[in-house]
């Protein structure tokens, strides 16, 4: 488990100097995701060291948007006055995303692959 | 002996010191694992939003400042960097499939990220928001950090769309089911990628507790979606702001 989050914590450092150096418009956690992925890709054995530490962290991902989510509390006391165009844009906006993105990936993807999957 | 003048000052004691808000934080969240597990698992009752809202109580109840529970959140905030790093691990057991299916995939990012930005921008406008609100909306499908960026180099409200991420992604977990069902929509790798295009990292933490596929297809399309939006809103928003007369 530590050694894993070593992993991670390592990675994360190498994401946000490449960010930092290259001035790329992404959080150095995305970018240290990707280069993660690309070394897990080239060295299959580090899967077995950052496995369960990561599927552990993982697990509990909703935990983590907790803190920032309170922080709604505070901005939304000092929000401007358009709630109904806010609301609206984000119920209408999330909906289609979520049709779009799913109908366009189920209609390219040949019949024979489409497993079956469960409930979201 | 007891009495209520030594409990508040045990209060202020307490509250002066990180432990508060970290435990504050880890009950809220065992509580509604619990609320979540005795219903059943269902979207509805998404951890969450239930554990922002007791949380968000117990604050306004006790008077305790953002600031001040935020010094004690702050540890838990900060494990947000590395569980978007460890997001690869589920990834990489994906690639061999992931290779197979690239066109279909790249397509399904390209189109759900464009609806994302266009569809937020063009209902705020035509509902009469303000041109700085349609800035900060235009982001709001990507994950906080680049949503904020973004919005920021836009001309929007940071803040504002630090808010308006988190709600996206509470709305998109609570009700992706109910959507995907009624579109007959079965695969994991479709559902769970609109999760994570949608509503990044919470639709992503929603996918992860169905399955670990869903959830490497959901991390997949938070952190697409994240560098595509970075890539395309900085010139799709003023664009569209334009088409519309804004």
């Amino acid at each position: 488990m530590l050694l894993a989050l070593a992993v991670l914590l390592v990675f994360q450092c190498l994401g946000e100097g490449l960010v930092f150096l290259f001035g790329v418009p992404v959080p150095g956690p995305v970018a240290g995701m990707l280069l993660l992925l690309a070394a897990l890709v080239a060295f299959p054995r580090l899967h077995e060291t950052v496995e369960a530490g990561a599927n552990e962290l993982l697990k509990h991902l909703s935990l983590l948007f907790v803190p920032a989510g309170v922080g709604i509390i505070v901005a939304a006391a000092s929000g401007s006055g358009h709630w109904l165009a806010i609301c609206a844009a984000v119920v209408g906006s999330t909906v289609l995303t979520l049709a779009v993105t799913a109908l366009v990936l189920q209609a390219l993807t040949p019949a024979h692959e489409k497993k079956e999957g469960g409930d979201v | 002996m007891f009495n209520f003048e030594e409990l508040t000052h045990f209060w202020v004691y307490l509250s002066a010191s990180p432990l508060l808000g970290l435990t504050i934080t880890l009950c809220a969240y065992v509580f509604a694992q619990w609320v979540y597990a005795r219903c059943g698992f269902s979207p509805l009752a998404n951890p969450v939003a239930i554990a922002i809202a007791l949380v968000s109580l117990v604050l306004a109840a006790s008077g305790m400042s953002y600031q001040r529970y935020f010094a004690g959140a702050q540890f838990v905030h900060f494990l947000l960097g590395p569980a978007t790093v460890a997001l690869a691990v589920p990834l990489a057991r994906q690639v061999p499939r992931l290779r197979r299916g690239l066109f279909p995939l790249a397509c399904a990012l390209l189109s759900g990220c464009v609806t994302a930005i266009v569809s937020a921008v063009g209902i705020a406008v035509l509902m009469g928001a303000s041109p700085e609100l349609a800035r900060s909306l235009g982001p709001k499908s990507a994950t906080t950090p680049i949503a904020m960026a973004v919005s920021e180099h836009l001309g929007g409200v940071p803040a504002l769309t630090a808010v308006l991420v988190i709600c996206t992604g509470i709305f998109g977990a609570v009700t992706a089911r109910f959507l995907m069902n009624a579109l007959r929509i079965e695969s994991h790798a479709a559902r769970g990628l609109a999760l994570g295009v949608a509503s990044h990292g919470i639709g992503t933490a929603r996918a992860f507790q169905v399955s670990p596929e869903m959830g490497a297809y959901a991390g997949l399309g938070m952190g697409m979606n994240g560098v595509l939006t970075a890539l395309l809103a900085p010139w799709l928003v003023p664009l569209l702001l334009g088409w519309m007369g804004q």
